[in-house]
Formats: structure tokens, C-alpha cells, sequence
């Protein structure tokens, strides 16, 4: 990673090079393709629209100089999940050059990259054809202008690492004495793409670029970013979301060495706006301790946050009907019929992201120049970029969001509260201001998953086979929390996932979804989203019905699966793969469970042992199909992630309130799987050649399924409610 | 406010800071060295980790003061040319995803390979215990600490011959 000021620098470059030698294309065909993905996909993509008019304009990513370097923008951040290699690959994959050659630079936040925003596991699923795409149009650019200068017709003309070959004669020209030719021609809009079998780097387990930064400790993250003259800042922020500052004693503060400045400040989010009260000081630790030191009143609501009411709430809420979401058969009448009728309610907690990087900003408001520049560890800098403009009323264009590494993102890091905290922080004292929230900050303040309550309905047929099944999701809506968006006639964006539709092949099958109301509590999209909840439910649900019609749950689901060929395939590789049907040694048991999510399945064997007084997790096999794996080392990293993220959900700590405040502050209380809690784990990629799917979530949400299946064949006891502590079973 | 000496990685550095200030700040907001991070304050997530005369402490809970008169090695002074045994298998298994934390996993791999050579499960488990992973590289850290004891016996190996 670039510093703020070599990115600036290159900037420079890149205008002046954009003239004569840069590649620039305009791609009218280079949307991105159509997602067939549940509305809340689409909801966390389509908050760029007003800023991205469909399709790229000029299209920056690639950079090629005289000298021969060759510059690719990573245009989309990265929180650990890849796309600073992920992207710039797929460019120089079709453009049929060197890695070793290619500088990877992290672009700022600009519409013309397209869209930046990463979430919703989409980014190398919806650019998979766009970047490749523009690195095989420059190179058929490239091919024309050596062509016209040989003067032979491009089919005698092939590239090799960064040349253009002349094949009748081999002479060679190289791309950087090809470029400035190269520049003035027409951009092909449907340039040719390589077949599968011609990759040289996609389904190769290439080594990631800023793996090299991050083991000597050079990777630059939001938190290390400096501007001469920046100012530090620590806010002491109201206990209940919606307390209101009644009065600020700043005097002892104020006495605080390195302390400068106290102010009432606000923090943006979304729909509601938090007050807070801001030490300002020249170093970090000065403003922590004169935080310390504020004595404030807060005016609070009379109704204050409660976790046991907000669940009596949600448990009332689940008895009513809700509305139906999608209908096939006739569940209702089905039901009824059934040889065998099971109900059950599954429960799951708020939980926060907590990425390792607390949240943080530097901000340079420079009002007499009408320049906001930041510097964020950001999910979506144009949407941080359109959000800052409203709320300092300045042009988009004089608003300049540099992007660091993230310190994982999960989510959290996709709205931008705190970007706009730091603009007002920044604006109010006139000076760079560099933002950071404590832990208990980040734990207690940020937007968080929803907890839920899923209630499902399921009848087995005389045959015991799964004749109807209704899921109802009853939940706070994510959409309503950001947006206000909720009409009572659908449920709002991805509340359903993934269980809306069927995954198995069932008659009558009917998913409904009933609204809560847990204003003022901020929720925001937290890794799989509602994938990780509904799936619980959903998963565990048919390991009962399998019991209850005296089956093997694997085979169970496999006879359910119809004709979805590749979801077959992979649940058969996940028996052999599991020894599935092998005997486990005595006091151990196992469990799976299955989801497609993200437009990927996946699926995980768990096995789980007890042989003194607390169960252990054993052995995790996982098995996901996700199309072309482009780079598989980092599928599997991405597998690992989501398995470790999914213990720590379902045997770590929930968030909870009392007094309107969340109770958990920092990983005391709010744990963290750790080393020695680590399962062995396996995980086998299906090989395919069909285009690639998500990675970064959908091995997520089966893993807890999975467990408390495996708990249940070795107990005999259900866990229908999340979290679970391991020494309790 | 006192002028503190401290040695960082075999240098000299004279800050002017609070005595009561964190090791973690004076180290990042003064020295100007980032490589060791901020997590939670409070000695319970070892992104901080940095070595004491050998020793990895927790920087962001150890007074600067208690550090004078120390030797201090930070992530950036691990080796010279970046290729301690830990890093090099961190690198060859690809360690880090969004790597926050790794600094403070390096801190205690290293020690932990200073003290015991051939590191089992369990003296690994114990030793890395204190350090979170949020993105979930516990199972490569595992690998990559047996791997880093093998590269530094090969390297011993060779340098006898």
C-alpha cells in the first residue's frame, strides 16, 4: 500500500499519462451483470446507483508507461478478503502480463471505477467479466498497434508476459513502446476473453501481494494514516443511543495535558444522529484521558433498552401471521395431513462485528478550499464520498476519499457514521482530525446483526418425506433500521435469505416474514447477514424432521435435493470427504448442514467429542462450490474465516442490553474464539468450470447448524437457541 | 511531561510524553512506528504485542516508563531483512487475511520459538492464546509456527556446515 501522499503522486501521474498513454476505454457493454440474487443483495448494491449511472465511463484501471511499468488499480477495498490481488489478477490475467511486472495501487473513492463498495461476498463474482474485459480489450489494443506497426493483420500477432510477438518472424515490440500507439485506437467492446484451460493465474493459488506488507508490519491501515497538523479525538458518547447531552463539565479534562478542546459533537447514522462530547488533544492517549475526565449530564428516554423485553417483544411478535413472503404449493391445507407434525423455534442473538481494527478516520476539512479530504478504512468510499457531500454541502468532486487496508470489515465498516463524525469533528475545530473509537466504543456504539426469532412448521409424509414446510422469520429489519424502509406488504431487503425460496425440493412450501421494531438499536449487515440466523433455524429444523422420520440426516437431505446436479455432487463429495459413514470413536458424534447463500453452496461436517466435562469441537470437513476458484488458497482462507467467525457466534457471547445500554464492551466480555479452540479443519473446493460465486460469507451460516446437529447425535440434547456454552451441554 | 529514552530495535529514541502514557502510543504517536497496533486497550486481544528484553508484553497496558532501560523490539525490527523463520512462513502459508492482528501474532510466535525450538499443539495453543484473530488465520498460525521451527532447524543445519 501506497502512503496518502505517493497515492496522491500518482494521481498526478495517471492525469498526465491519461492523455497521451494511459489506456483509457469506454465500455458501454460493461455493466455488471444482473444479480439473481434475494432483494437485500441488491438492496446493499443498489445504494450506489445515484452515484454510477450504469456501465464504466472511462475506464482508469490500467496504467501502462513508455518505461514498460504497468500500473492496475485495485479498485475495490480490501478487508481481508482478497480483492486487492483478486481484481488487479483478473486484469492481468487478460492483458497477459507478468504479475511480477504489474504495480497494484488502491484506488480512492471515484465513480469511475464503477462500483467500489464491497459486501454481499459480490466482488469478484459481479467483476469477474468486467476486469477481465478491460485487460483483454488493452491487449487487443495493444496487438492492433503492433500489427499496424509491423504491418501484418493481428491473427500473426500473439503476447507473451508484456510483448506483443510478431509469430512469423518472432520479433517482439513490449507493451510500453506499444502504448502511446495503442492509446489512439478504438477500445473493442467485446474484446475476446481467454478460454478456462489458457489461465495462467486464475485457479492458481497465487500468493497475495500485501501478505508480504502485513508480516513486517508496513500495510497501511486507516489507523495509521497522518496528516501534518492533525489533531486527535475521543468521544464520550451517549450511554443509550438516543441520550441527549443535557450539560458538559469540561474542567478537569481541560487540565489535561495535550488536551485542547471539549465540544458537544454528532454522529450520522443513517436515519438518527448521536450526540456525543469530543476531547480533542495532540496525542491519543491525552484525549482518552481527558475523556475520562468530562463529567456530563445526558437527558435520556424513559424507555430504556432491555434485552429480556426486546425478546418478549419479538416472541409475541413471532405468533402472529406476519405476511407471506413466497408460496409454492399449499402449505397450509398440507400441513394439516401430515403423518407427522413437528414445530420449532430457534433463537439467535444482536452481535457485533468487532474487527480487530477499531473504527477510526482522519479527516482534512479545508472549508475556505471547499476540499474534504479523508483518509478510511471504508467498505463503500462512494457511498462515504455521497454521504459527506450531503452533509457538508459540497460538491462530490472536492470530496477526496482515500481507501487504507481494513482491519476487517465484516460489514461494520460499509456505513459511514463515522467518516461523518470525523467532517463534523473537522469542521467545527478547522483542523485535520483523526478520529478514534475506543474498543468499548466499537463494541457498544456501532450498528449491529439483529437478533431473531425463527419459528418453523413441518409435516412428514407417510414415507417420511418432508410434504410441507413453512419457515417464518420474525426479525428487525436491517432495511428499516438504515432506511425506514418497511411498507407491511414485503419483507424488507434480505430479511429471507436464504431460506425465501426452498433450497430442497418441496411441495408445499411457505417462508413469512413478521416485522419488529427495535428503534432506536442501529443494525447493519453483519458477515452472511440473515443468512447466519435463518439458516441456523432452517438447518437445524430438517436435522429434526430427518430424526423424526427416522432417517440419515445426510441421506435425508440428499433425497430432498431434485435435480440441482452440482448441489448433489457436492453433498455426495461431503460423505466420502467426512468418512460420513465410518463409526466414530466412543463419545463422539457428528452433524451437518447444508446452504446456498451468495450464489454459493456450501456445507459442513462437524464432529464433536465428550470425553471429560465440556464438549470439544473436533474436526470441521468442509466442502463449497463456488464456481472457478480464482485464487483457491484464499477460498480456503475465506472458508477458515467463516468457520471461526461462526463458532465465536454460536458459542461466545451475544450482545445484550440493560438501562438502554449494550453490556458487553470489550473481548472480556465479549469473547473471541481463540487458538486453542480451534478445530482441525479440511476443506475441499468442488472443481468446476462454471463462472465464480461468493466466498467471503456463504460457508458461514450451515457451521452452527452443523455443530448443533453434531451435539445433538452425540447428547441427544436440541440447542435451539444461540449462543451456547460448550461446558453447559 | 519527561523526556523518556527508549531503545527500539537496537536505536535511540528521546520522547517528551506523560509517564503514565502506554508503551502503544508513545511507540506510534511519537517513534512514528505503526507496525504495532491498537485492538482493545486493555491487554485482552495482543495486537499490541511487543518484546520486552525477549519478553512479549502487552504494550497498550505497560507504562512507557517501565520501558526505559529496555530493550524494545517491535515488528519492524524482527529481523533485518525481513525473513525471521516467522515471517517467512507466514508468508509461505499466506498467514494474514486482513492482518491487523498479525504484528501482534508474529510478536508471540517469535517468542515462543525463541523458547522452545520445537514447538507442540499445545505449547502453541498456550503461547498464542493471548493474541485474537477475527478473521480467523488459527489454524494457518498453527501450521505456519511448525513450519517457522523447521526453516530455523534447517537453517541452523546449514550454517554448521
Amino acid at each position: 500500500m501506497q502512503s496518502a501522499i505517493n497515492r496522491r503522486k500518482f494521481l498526478r501521474t495517471a492525469g498526465v499519462s491519461a492523455s497521451a498513454l494511459a489506456i483509457g476505454f469506454y465500455f458501454p457493454s460493461c455493466k455488471e451483470p444482473e444479480k439473481p440474487e434475494p432483494a437485500g443483495i441488491i438492496e446493499l448494491f443498489k445504494l450506489n446507483v445515484d452515484d454510477n449511472p450504469v456501465g464504466m465511463a472511462l475506464n482508469p484501471f490500467v496504467t501502462i508507461e513508455p518505461s514498460g511499468a504497468i500500473t492496475v488499480m485495485a479498485h475495490k477495498p480490501d478487508m481481508g478478503q482478497g480483492t486487492f490481488q483478486s481484481m488487479p489478477l483478473l486484469i492481468a490475467e487478460e492483458l497477459d502480463v507478468d504479475l511480477e511486472q504489474v504495480t497494484i495501487k488502491q484506488a480512492f473513492g471515484d465513480e469511475k471505477y464503477g462500483r467500489q463498495g464491497v459486501g454481499g461476498s459480490a466482488s469478484v463474482r459481479t467483476m469477474w467479466e468486467p476486469m477481465r474485459k478491460v485487460g483483454a480489450a488493452a491487449r487487443e489494443m495493444l496487438i492492433k498497434a503492433a500489427a499496424d506497426r509491423w504491418e501484418v493483420e493481428t491473427k500473426d500477432c500473439s503476447t507473451n508476459n508484456g510483448k506483443v510477438i510478431n509469430t512469423t518472424n518472432q520479433e517482439s515490440l513490449t507493451y510500453g513502446e506499444l502504448v502511446e500507439a495503442a492509446s489512439k485506437l478504438e477500445v473493442p467492446e467485446e474484446p475476446t476473453l481467454k478460454s478456462p484451460a489458457d489461465f495462467k493465474y486464475i485457479g492458481k493459488s497465487v500468493p497475495r501481494p500485501d501478505v508480504e506488507l502485513k508480516v513486517r508490519g508496513a500495510a497501511n491501515f486507516g489507523m495509521d494514516m497522518k496528516k501534518e497538523g492533525m489533531v486527535y479525538a475521543s468521544v464520550e458518547r451517549a450511554p443509550s443511543f438516543s441520550a441527549k447531552v443535557k450539560n458538559i463539565d469540561d474542567s478537569e479534562a481541560l487540565k489535561i495535558k495535550g488536551v485542547e478542546k471539549v465540544l458537544k459533537t454528532e454522529r450520522t447514522l443513517m436515519k438518527s444522529v448521536l450526540e456525543g462530547v469530543a476531547v480533542i488533544a495532540d496525542n491519543y492517549w491525552a484525549a482518552l484521558k481527558g475523556r475520562k475526565a468530562l463529567k456530563i449530564e445526558w437527558e435520556e428516554d424513559e424507555k430504556l433498552l432491555d434485552s429480556e423485553k426486546i425478546f418478549e417483544d419479538i416472541r409475541e411478535k413471532s405468533k402472529t401471521d406476519g405476511i407471506e413472503n413466497h408460496s409454492v404449493g399449499a402449505f397450509e391445507k398440507k400441513f394439516k395431513t401430515g403423518d407427522i407434525q413437528l414445530t420449532q423455534e430457534y433463537e439467535t442473538p444482536f452481535l457485533a462485528h468487532s474487527a480487530m481494527e477499531p473504527q477510526n478516520v482522519l479527516v482534512d476539512f479545508r472549508e475556505e478550499e471547499g476540499i474534504c479530504e479523508i483518509w478510511a478504512p471504508t467498505q463503500f468510499p462512494q457511498w462515504a464520498q455521497g454521504e459527506v457531500s450531503k452533509y457538508l454541502g459540497i460538491d462530490k468532486s472536492k470530496i477526496i476519499v482515500h481507501v487504507s487496508f481494513l482491519g476487517g470489515g465484516f460489514g461494520r465498516r460499509s456505513i459511514p457514521d463515522v467518516i461523518l463524525e470525523g467532517c463534523h469533528l473537522s469542521k467545527a475545530i478547522k483542523k485535520p482530525v483523526k478520529l478514534v473509537w475506543s474498543r468499548e466504543d466499537d463494541t457498544m456504539q456501532s450498528p449491529m446483526r439483529p437478533g431473531s426469532l425463527n419459528t418453523l412448521k413441518g409435516a412428514l409424509d407417510k414415507d417420511g418425506k418432508i410434504m410441507a414446510l413453512q419457515h417464518k422469520v420474525t426479525a428487525p429489519a436491517i432495511a428499516y433500521s438504515l432506511w425506514g424502509n418497511y411498507d407491511g406488504e414485503k419483507a424488507p431487503g434480505g430479511v429471507m435469505e436464504p431460506i425465501g425460496e426452498p433450497f430442497y425440493t418441496i411441495p408445499n412450501y411457505q417462508s413469512r416474514y413478521v416485522f419488529v421494531d427495535v428503534d432506536p438499536i442501529p443494525l447493519v449487515w453483519w458477515r452472511s447477514v440473515y443468512s447466519s440466523t435463518n439458516v441456523f433455524a432452517h438447518e437445524s429444523f430438517i436435522d429434526e424432521l430427518a430424526i423424526a422420520a427416522k432417517k440419515d440426516p445426510l441421506t435425508f437431505r440428499i433425497d430432498m435435493i431434485g435435480e440441482k446436479e452440482r448441489d448433489k455432487k457436492l453433498l455426495e463429495k461431503l460423505k466420502s470427504a467426512s468418512e460420513w459413514e465410518k463409526p466414530l470413536p466412543e463419545g463422539w458424534g457428528r452433524g451437518l448442514a447444508v446452504s446456498h447463500s451468495f450464489s454459493t453452496t456450501a456445507a459442513h461436517v462437524v464432529e464433536v467429542s465428550k470425553t471429560g466435562a465440556a464438549l470439544k469441537i473436533e474436526r470441521v470437513v468442509t466442502v463449497i462450490d463456488c464456481g472457478i476458484a480464482v485464487n483457491p488458497d484464499n477460498v480456503k482462507a475465506q472458508t477458515e474465516g467463516n468457520i471461526v467467525m461462526a463458532l465465536t457466534a454460536a458459542i461466545k457471547d451475544p450482545i445484550t442490553f440493560k438501562d438502554g445500554r449494550v453490556v458487553e464492551s470489550n473481548f472480556h466480555n465479549y469473547r473471541m474464539l481463540r487458538i486453542n479452540e480451534m478445530p482441525k479443519v479440511e476443506i475441499h473446493i468442488m472443481q468446476n468450470e462454471e463462472a465464480p460465486t461468493g466466498v467471503g460469507e456463504p460457508a458461514l451460516p450451515p457451521l452452527a447448524p452443523a455443530l448443533c446437529n453434531a451435539i445433538f447425535n452425540l447428547t441427544g440434547k436440541r440447542i435451539r437457541k444461540l449462543p451456547f456454552d460448550l461446558g453447559e451441554v | 511531561m519527561a523526556a523518556i529514552k527508549l531503545s527500539i530495535n537496537g536505536k535511540s529514541y528521546e520522547i517528551d510524553v506523560e509517564e503514565d502514557m502506554p508503551l502503544l502510543w508513545a511507540i506510534r504517536d511519537y517513534v512514528g512506528m505503526t507496525g504495532t497496533k491498537f485492538g482493545c486497550g486493555i491487554a485482552q486481544c495482543g495486537a499490541c504485542t511487543v518484546h520486552l528484553n525477549g519478553t512479549p508484553i502487552r504494550s497498550c497496558s505497560t507504562p512507557v516508563t517501565v520501558a526505559v532501560g529496555k530493550k524494545i523490539t517491535t515488528i519492524e525490527g524482527v529481523s533485518e531483512a525481513n525473513n525471521h523463520p516467522i515471517q517467512q512462513a507466514w508468508v509461505e502459508l499466506q498467514v494474514p487475511q486482513c492482518g491487523y492482528c498479525q504484528s501482534g501474532q508474529i510478536m508471540s510466535a517469535v517468542a515462543l520459538l525463541e523458547e522452545t525450538a520445537q514447538p507442540t499443539d499445545e505449547d502453541i495453543d498456550a503461547a498464542m492464546q493471548g493474541n485474537i484473530c477475527r478473521c480467523g488465520t488459527y489454524d494457518r498460525i498453527r501450521k505456519a509456527i511448525h513450519r517457522a521451527a523447521e526453516i530455523k532447524s534447517d537453517n541452523k543445519t546449514l550454517s554448521k556446515k
